[in-house]
């Protein structure tokens, strides 16, 4: 699943063993993981079951009555407009980031990992989006896409867009401010894995007269792998789970055209006191991510060069 | 070769330049007054003003709410350390099935999104009386933070050879002290991982500041920023100069501590 890992698994067996038999009985006392145990039980197991309780009663609010109505959460999803859309932007926001983030952060990082002397520059100036808040990038970015033709990038280019007003175009103009922040952090994992890739391959291939793009599509792509697969899995679960740059930007409007999954379960639950429908909601998109972990955990781990 | 180095850094500026845009919309609309702004708004400002900082450090409430964000990431990261690194000693040493049934149990976490616990976690603070409290924001974050913290900690710990605690403890000290005096030291790197990671986290989070803060008096910054926009929408020079002094702690922090901050982004698993 990451670097980490990795490392951890290959080095730990050997080391293992001789404790094994020598200081058998010196593991440490379970008390050592309850205090953690205990605070992520409350915070996490507790409310998460509940949550799948709840997604199967009609609960309107804090004290209200509630009781089983089996479910119709869901099939209530399934004449929801607005749900359903959100779905869709959801699903749609989810492959525009992940196609464009990955594809902009892998050039990033070919760009970067070469003898540019602005190398090291470059690579906190792209990554420093990353740690400034979404919520903030999101106001930034409002002007950006102003419609106001002297403003923002219509003014820069002389454009007569309305980035967020307009149903056809809002959606992907969140994505591409998602793509801004975040593309860096996407160059960081791929330069990390092009700096695992040994030197001696590619003057292996370079002799025997590869050029650049075969040198990439046989050298540097299969030893990617594993950055490709981190990398994957953060930007979809990042999109799937995407709140703050809409909530800030254009709280789902116009209409319901930038909606998604967590934006309407939030209104659902705290606009409309519709808590036992906001669950359901919620259990679909806690599916969409596991689901998404599992398929990308187990596919594409088997298409990593094995270490 | 030489020249196509050369062409390349040419290229990448000029990438590094357009993508650094809207960081010069946001600096040169924050110095300009509403009247240079309607005038021209991306010209370079001819008479530069701080009026907006002022106006907005009070406006948006940026000193109380640094503290308050500044509270709740330093005790959450505290907790989630000395929670994190106990359990997952504990976690990486056990040979016992039970023991690995839970370090599972702990990285779904990592998977499970945490709106799904979202409502009842919010009637369980609320009957606690924590709504609106830094309390009731700590416990969330660690707890939040446990599983990732867990998962970066074990697999470090299961590399780390068993002989350092061992050898301690021959020579007569408690797991405790094994664990305190010898292992802990020895997790630098990876505390170093985890308090970057959780730091950019805690303090960047609005979602859940949104719903617990909101209108306590007890906002962290990223809460804040988004009532005070909201109320002055239109004064993009004042609404410019509240978001520059709102990012500007923690990118001064990361280009201090950039080299770590990338290491720690680039080897860590964000769930």
């Amino acid at each position: 699943m990451s670097v980490i890992t990795k490392q951890a698994g290959t080095s730990a067996a050997p080391a293992a063993k001789p404790g094994r038999r020598r200081f058998g009985a010196m593991t440490p006392p379970w008390l050592f993981a309850a205090p953690a145990l205990l605070v992520y039980a409350v915070v996490v197991l507790y409310p998460s079951i509940a949550g799948v309780v709840y997604a199967f009663t009609d609960w309107s609010g804090i004290g209200g009555d509630m009781s089983f109505v089996g479910l119709s959460n869901f099939s209530a999803i399934l004449h929801d407009d607005q749900a359903l859309g959100s779905l869709g932007n959801t699903l749609l926001l989810t492959v525009a980031v992940v196609v464009v983030q990955n594809v902009v952060g892998l050039l990033l990082a070919l760009g970067v990992n070469t003898k540019i002397k602005s190398r090291a520059l470059l690579r906190v100036v792209f990554f420093s989006p990353v740690v400034v808040s979404p919520v903030m990038v999101a106001f930034l970015w409002k002007y950006i896409y102003n419609p106001d033709p002297s403003a923002g990038l219509n003014g820069l280019f002389g454009l007569h867009v309305d980035w967020l007003g307009d149903p056809s175009v809002a959606l992907w103009s969140i994505a591409g401010m998602v793509v801004w922040q975040y593309a860096g952090y996407s160059m960081v994992i791929f330069l990390a894995g092009l700096e695992g890739v040994p030197r001696e391959l590619h003057e292996a291939a370079m002799i025997d007269g590869a050029g650049t793009l075969q040198r990439f599509r046989y050298v540097t792509w299969p030893l990617l792998a594993p950055a490709v697969t981190i990398n994957l899995m953060l930007s979809t679960i990042g999109g799937l789970k995407l709140f703050d740059q809409v909530f800030a930007a254009t709280n789902g409007g116009p209409g319901y055209a930038t909606e998604t999954l967590s934006t309407v379960l939030y209104k659902q639950a705290f606009v409309y006191g519709k808590f036992g429908y906001s669950t359901a909601i919620a259990l679909v998109l806690a599916l969409f991510v596991a689901a998404v972990s599992f398929v990308q955990i187990y596919y594409l781990r088997s298409r990593e060069v094995s270490q | 070769m030489k020249a196509r180095t050369f062409l390349l850094e040419i290229v990448m500026i000029a990438v590094a330049v357009a993508f650094l845009f809207p960081v010069y919309a946001l600096v040169t609309l924050s110095l300009k007054s509403p009247d240079q702004i309607a005038e021209s708004p991306l010209a370079v400002p001819s008479s530069p003003t701080l009026d907006n900082f002022a106006s907005a450090w009070s406006s948006a409430a940026l000193g109380p709410s640094l503290i308050n964000s500044t509270v709740i990431t330093v005790v959450s990261l505290v907790a989630l350390i000395a929670l994190g690194s106990f359990a997952a000693y504990f976690l990486a040493r056990v040979r016992s099935r039970l023991g690995y049934g839970l370090y599972i149990l702990f990285l779904l976490g990592i998977v499970l999104p945490f709106q799904l616990g979202m409502i009842p976690l919010y009637r369980l603070i609320t009957d606690l009386g924590l709504i609106g409290t830094h309390l009731g924001m700590i416990v969330f974050y660690t707890g939040v933070q446990l599983p990732f913290t867990v998962f970066l900690y074990t697999g470090f710990i299961r590399a780390l050879p068993r002989e350092y605690a061992s050898a301690a403890q021959i020579d007569g000290a408690s797991h405790l002290t094994a664990f305190t005096k010898v292992v802990f030291p020895l997790l630098r790197p990876i505390t170093g991982t985890v308090l970057i990671l959780n730091a950019v986290f805690i303090w960047n989070d609005f979602f859940t500041p949104l719903l617990y803060l909101g209108g306590s008096g007890f906002e962290t910054v990223p809460v804040s920023i988004f009532s005070f926009v909201g109320q002055y929408v239109s004064d993009y020079g004042l609404v410019f100069a509240g978001l520059v002094l709102a990012a500007l702690p923690i990118v001064v922090v990361f280009l201090l501590l950039q080299r770590y901050v990338i290491k720690g982004f680039s080897s860590g698993l964000k769930g």
